[in-house]
């Protein structure tokens, strides 16, 4: 039980990753030392010349790490088990949507047709992937209540970018200028941050006291210089917007556009739809709501859909379904590149298509009921869950909204800070030691001390159950000795990290490695 | 981490800036219960000198291990010198967030604002129905 060592400050109860130096694959190469033996040539040898001139040759040799096969499997599986991946273990990280990732998506993936394909490939002979986009595309469509998708952007936040681009030719060809967008105080930083990378000017709605947007300060804000208003319902509160009517009518009566962040559409997958809300642009997070191993940095994909108003501006290529023709022929899937409208390609090639394979095969294995059935037990899970917390540590860590959550909720930390005096950080990293990633911490940033945590519908009653067991032991510990979860954590690869030295003084380069025994 | 303490000779903006007056030049900078919530402060935003700043708005960008934030002005006026030594050592802002930690001087515009800041027990007030 890691929790029990865990207290053993002086190194004598470390992990025995712990030990393991920090070397570079680099730094392990011996000459000469290789993972395979290449057969004899049994063709005649041709001069080099001959096969590649020598100008397109490199002058020096590349800098390949020399090892073993045994070497290489060994480092690889030694730096997977330093991570903290879901695999291991809970994994409740607000807005993230961590779900389980099902095997069989994997097996579909891996499939030859789908795996090695190239992306250079003719459509004509890539009809299976361009049907599969195709009827990806539709499901989205159906999910989100708005009749066009497009499967370009490759991420949440590329898919809000491709959503402000997107709102800008709609209003320039209405041969409007507008220069400001709206987001709520409580939105993912990605939406500030693609508003202004996309040129526009942030305005920032307050929030009320229900958690929801403040409508009277949205009515004073938005007006003819308002685009769109970027919105996530729910929101990083865990909270649904039952006004959202409302604010659609005020948004549309000045003619702006109401954009759907989609980061938490696990809560509300076939229950309700973004479009029948009244948005316009919807992205989704296909490596959150509908599976995929993430949080390492990608691959990722931010499909969008829009209403018809919206369509012509679509990035281009689109996958599209030619009808037969007057010859006979059959009707066939293509790439659509005749889009005079379009704001043009957001990437190379069509997306990241292993993404499309596994969340297509999430929505194709789950059936719509099995979608809503997945958001109803992501709500049940996250308000037990918030239950359970405000049983065992409601004093200290209340929830910041005292209202049935969606999928996902945030507490307070403030409390516990006051009366423990350890914050919120302390708690994240002692959770570490019992095994669990920490929630989201420090957001949404108007909650004091805030844990945001969502526990997702592929979590036990058992795991929720010790992950709440856990908040309370740490924080029992903390009223005999908050210099415990101070010093957090202990069991790690790597204990508690410098935060603002990384960040005043990053180390941006590896010292270039000197081989051992070189 | 700073004393939480709110110096007498100071003047309070309900966004958690100061500002000392002297003549007609005020010295700006966050006060100690900013400087806590933002955690350690890691980037310092200078405006440039001789730009106008409005009281209630923006004027500087402080960047902590937890987010980027902005400062607000408590008065209005003209920038005359901004706190040089933060490039190197932004963390005098949590160490001394009313000495080394200032951030910005300004020339005031128009000194009757003065009378809408807080005096240190108007600001603790605000301070508990915060938390």
């Amino acid at each position: 039980m890691p929790g029990v060592m865990a207290t053993a400050a002086d190194g004598l109860s470390r992990a025995p990753l712990q030990d393991e130096g920090v070397r570079t694959i680099y730094e392990k190469s011996q000459p000469g030392r290789r993972a395979f033996v290449a057969p004899p040539i049994d063709v005649p040898v041709r001069p080099l010349d001959e096969l590649l001139p020598a100008r397109l040759r490199r002058i020096e040799p590349a800098r390949l790490p020399e090892v073993s096969e045994p070497e290489i499997v060994r480092h690889y599986v030694r730096l997977s088990k330093r991570n903290f991946d879901l695999d291991s273990g809970f994994y409740p990280l607000g807005s993230c949507t961590m779900k389980h990732n099902p095997r069989l998506h994997e097996r579909i993936a891996a499939l030859p047709g789908n795996a090695r394909l190239h992306p250079l490939q003719d459509p004509r002979r890539a009809q299976g992937a361009l049907e599969l986009m195709w009827r990806l595309q539709a499901a989205l469509s159906e999910i989100a209540g708005l009749p066009h998708v497009s499967l370009h952007p490759s991420a949440g936040s590329h898919g809000e970018l491709a959503g402000v681009l997107l709102t800008r030719a709609y209003h320039e060809d209405r041969g409007e200028e507008r220069t400001r967008i709206l987001t709520p105080d409580t939105a993912h930083g990605t939406n500030p941050a693609t508003v202004a990378m996309a040129g526009y000017e942030v305005v920032k709605v307050g929030t009320n006291e229900y958690g929801g947007v403040d409508v009277e300060d949205l009515r004073a804000k938005a007006d003819q210089r308002t685009a769109c208003l970027m919105l996530t319902n729910p929101n990083t509160l865990g909270l649904f917007d039952p006004r959202i009517e409302e604010i659609a009518e005020i948004v549309h009566g000045v003619g702006a556009t109401l954009y759907y962040d989609g980061a938490n559409l696990n809560a509300i997958m076939g229950k309700s739809r973004p479009g029948d809300m009244g948005f316009d642009i919807v992205h989704f997070n296909l490596h959150k709501s509908f599976t995929q191993p993430h949080g390492g940095g990608g691959p990722g994909a931010g499909p969008i859909a829009v209403s018809s108003e919206i369509e012509p501006y679509l990035p281009r290529p689109q996958v599209v379904r030619r009808c037969a023709g007057a010859d006979g022929q059959e009707p066939f899937f293509d790439l659509d590149d005749d889009r005079p409208r379009s704001i043009g390609r957001l990437r190379g090639f069509q997306g990241n298509y292993g993404v499309f394979v596994r969340s297509y095969a999430y929505i194709l294995s789950l059936g719509a009921d099995g979608l809503q059935s997945a958001s109803e037990t992501a709500v049940l899970n996250a308000n037990y869950l918030m239950a359970r917390l405000t049983e065992v540590a409601g004093d200290y860590l209340p929830p910041a909204y005292e209202r049935t959550c969606m999928h996902e909720f945030v507490l307070s930390g403030g409390s516990m800070r006051r009366q423990l005096g350890i914050r919120t950080l302390d708690l994240a990293k002692r959770l570490l030691d019992f095994g669990f990633h920490p929630p989201t911490v420090y957001f949404p940033l108007l909650v004091d001390e805030a844990l945001l945590i969502e526990p997702t519908e592929t979590e036990s009653k058992e795991t929720l159950d010790a992950f709440a067991e856990a908040i309370a032991s740490i924080l029992r510990e903390a009223g005999e000795d908050p210099e415990i979860a101070r010093g957090a954590p202990y069991t790690t690869p790597v204990r508690r990290l410098d935060e603002a030295s990384a960040a005043k003084r990053p180390v941006l380069r590896q010292p270039r490695a000197t081989p051992l025994g070189a | 981490m700073a004393e939480v303490t709110y110096p007498a000779d100071l003047k309070y903006h309900p966004e958690h800036d100061w500002a000392r007056v002297e003549g007609d030049v005020a010295t700006f900078g966050i006060t100690a219960y900013a400087e806590d919530q933002l955690g350690e402060v890691v980037f310092f935003d200078p405006p440039e000198v001789g730009t106008q700043v409005t009281k209630d708005e923006s004027y500087a960008e402080l960047e902590s291990v937890k987010a980027v934030s902005d400062v607000i002005a408590p008065l209005s006026g003209e920038i005359v010198e901004v706190n040089e030594a933060l490039a190197a050592e932004p963390e005098k802002v949590n160490e001394d967030p009313y000495g080394d930690g200032w951030l910005v001087r300004v020339r005031l515009s128009d000194p009757a604002e003065l009378d809408a800041l807080l005096e240190p027990p108007a600001y603790e007030e605000l301070l508990a129905q915060e938390s």
